[in-house]
């Protein structure tokens, strides 16, 4: 009984190890070279690359390929990263010259041996990879992100109640609402890249999202924050925004629907969503 | 002038036109102009041969015609209003603060009226109007 245990053992050890060989032999181990973006002006390092080899697979992604090079080649590297699974939106950076999130980015989906990484363009920069957001998210702040609604009575907790909407509704913003803020439509806005003053497609793209929402109350307010010199009229609508967002939001739509609003040409016709009290729904 | 220097400007008591509205004009002049431009490139073409219609005969006896000299000042009217717009939010663009903002806005407004008040004195002269 025991010898034919033992037997089985092996055999499955032997079939395993075959298993391995032929996945090694299907995915072969390979390395490429990371062209990392080094510069911390304020221990008054100048801007330089460093190049740094690292073994890769086909299923390795550029954040997993900067942590072995910060884990094993060199520690000092500055990236921002968190949930490794394209939700967070904090490592973002551009890779080979486009404005991607590392963790969504395969190194089997690029060209070439060697890749670029750089931190994103149009923030400013901190350190190595890592850039300041606090102008992008005072720019999100701006727009009132927020349902406004002065029917609900938030106060008072038995007078709770919930807003009723047809998925119609839902549909008007649904694809808005899948914004992580990682900032990508931000590098890769050319207006931005002239106008700091600009709110830049994120802002604006949820302006609109908080805007059609039919809970919301307070389009006009919202559009006159978006109505001036550096608001939703600088947009020169280069689609390079929608092009590089990794959720599938097209802020450059959000844009030029929030424009047809502001030009009168689409009329909001929302009727806002009715709220059904609680106590009576139970 | 200090309406003028609010003419899209961010602060609500102060603006004197809404971006929106100012493109709404913007919008509406470019597309107007299209269409007068249009026309103007036909009467050059469509009546006699163009060489022939910019003769200096031609040209003065254009001047007499009222409906055309409509369409001549429709076109200066709504070329400069663009256009100097258009030049106003490029210039917008390229540095921002509230000196530079409102230098821009007042100076495009005053070359356009400039160019406007130009152009009909020369539509005027070319037609001998109060000068016969």
């Amino acid at each position: 009984m025991t010898e034919q245990l033992i037997e089985k053992i092996e055999t499955m050890e032997k079939k395993h190890e075959k298993e391995k060989h032929q996945r090694e032999k299907e995915y072969p181990k390979s390395s490429l070279t990371l062209k990392i973006y080094r510069a911390n002006r304020r221990a008054g390092e100048s801007p330089h690359y460093d190049r740094i080899e690292v073994p890769v697979q086909r299923w390795t992604t550029v954040l997993d390929a900067l942590l072995y090079a910060k884990a094993y080649k060199d520690q000092s590297i500055g990236i921002r990263y968190s949930c490794r699974m394209a939700s967070c939106g904090s490592c973002g950076m551009k890779i080979n010259g486009i404005p991607r999130l590392a963790c969504y980015t395969k190194v089997s989906e690029l060209q070439g041996r060697e890749i670029t990484v750089e931190p994103l363009s149009n923030f400013p920069h901190i350190r190595d990879l890592v850039t300041d957001f606090s102008q992008f998210f005072a720019h999100h702040h701006n727009v009132e992100p927020y349902i406004q609604n002065d029917i609900a009575d938030m106060q008072e907790k038995n007078k709770l109640t919930e807003f009723i909407q047809t998925p119609e509704d839902v549909d008007k913003y649904l694809q808005f609402s899948y914004c992580i803020k990682c900032g990508l439509c931000y590098s890769a806005c050319p207006t931005v890249a002239t106008d700091t003053q600009f709110a830049g497609p994120q802002a604006l793209s949820q302006a609109y999202r908080y805007f059609i929402d039919n809970r919301d109350t307070a389009p006009k307010e919202r559009l006159n924050i978006v109505d001036n010199r550096h608001g939703i009229w600088r947009c020169h609508f280069a689609g390079s925004c929608s092009a590089v967002c990794p959720k599938g939001v097209d802020p450059a739509l959000g844009i030029q629907l929030l424009r047809g609003h502001l030009l009168g040409y689409s009329k909001n016709e929302k009727k806002v969503a009715e709220l059904e009290e609680r106590q009576k729904r139970d | 002038m200090e309406h003028l220097c609010s003419l899209g400007g961010n602060n609500k008591k102060m603006a004197m036109l809404r971006e929106s509205q100012i493109m709404k004009i913007h919008y509406i002049t470019g597309v107007a102009a299209l269409f007068v431009v249009a026309v103007h490139i036909m009467m050059r073409i469509a009546i006699m041969p163009y060489g022939m219609s910019l003769e200096y005969e031609n040209v003065i006896a254009n001047y007499q015609n009222i409906p055309y000299i409509v369409l001549l000042e429709s076109i200066l009217v709504l070329v400069s209003i663009h256009g100097f717009n258009g030049l106003r939010v490029i210039l917008l663009e390229l540095r921002q603060s509230k000196k530079w903002e409102d230098g821009v806005t007042v100076l495009t407004i005053a070359a356009m009226i400039a160019l406007i008040a130009y152009g009909t004195r020369t539509i005027i002269i070319a037609n001998g109007l109060g000068f016969e």
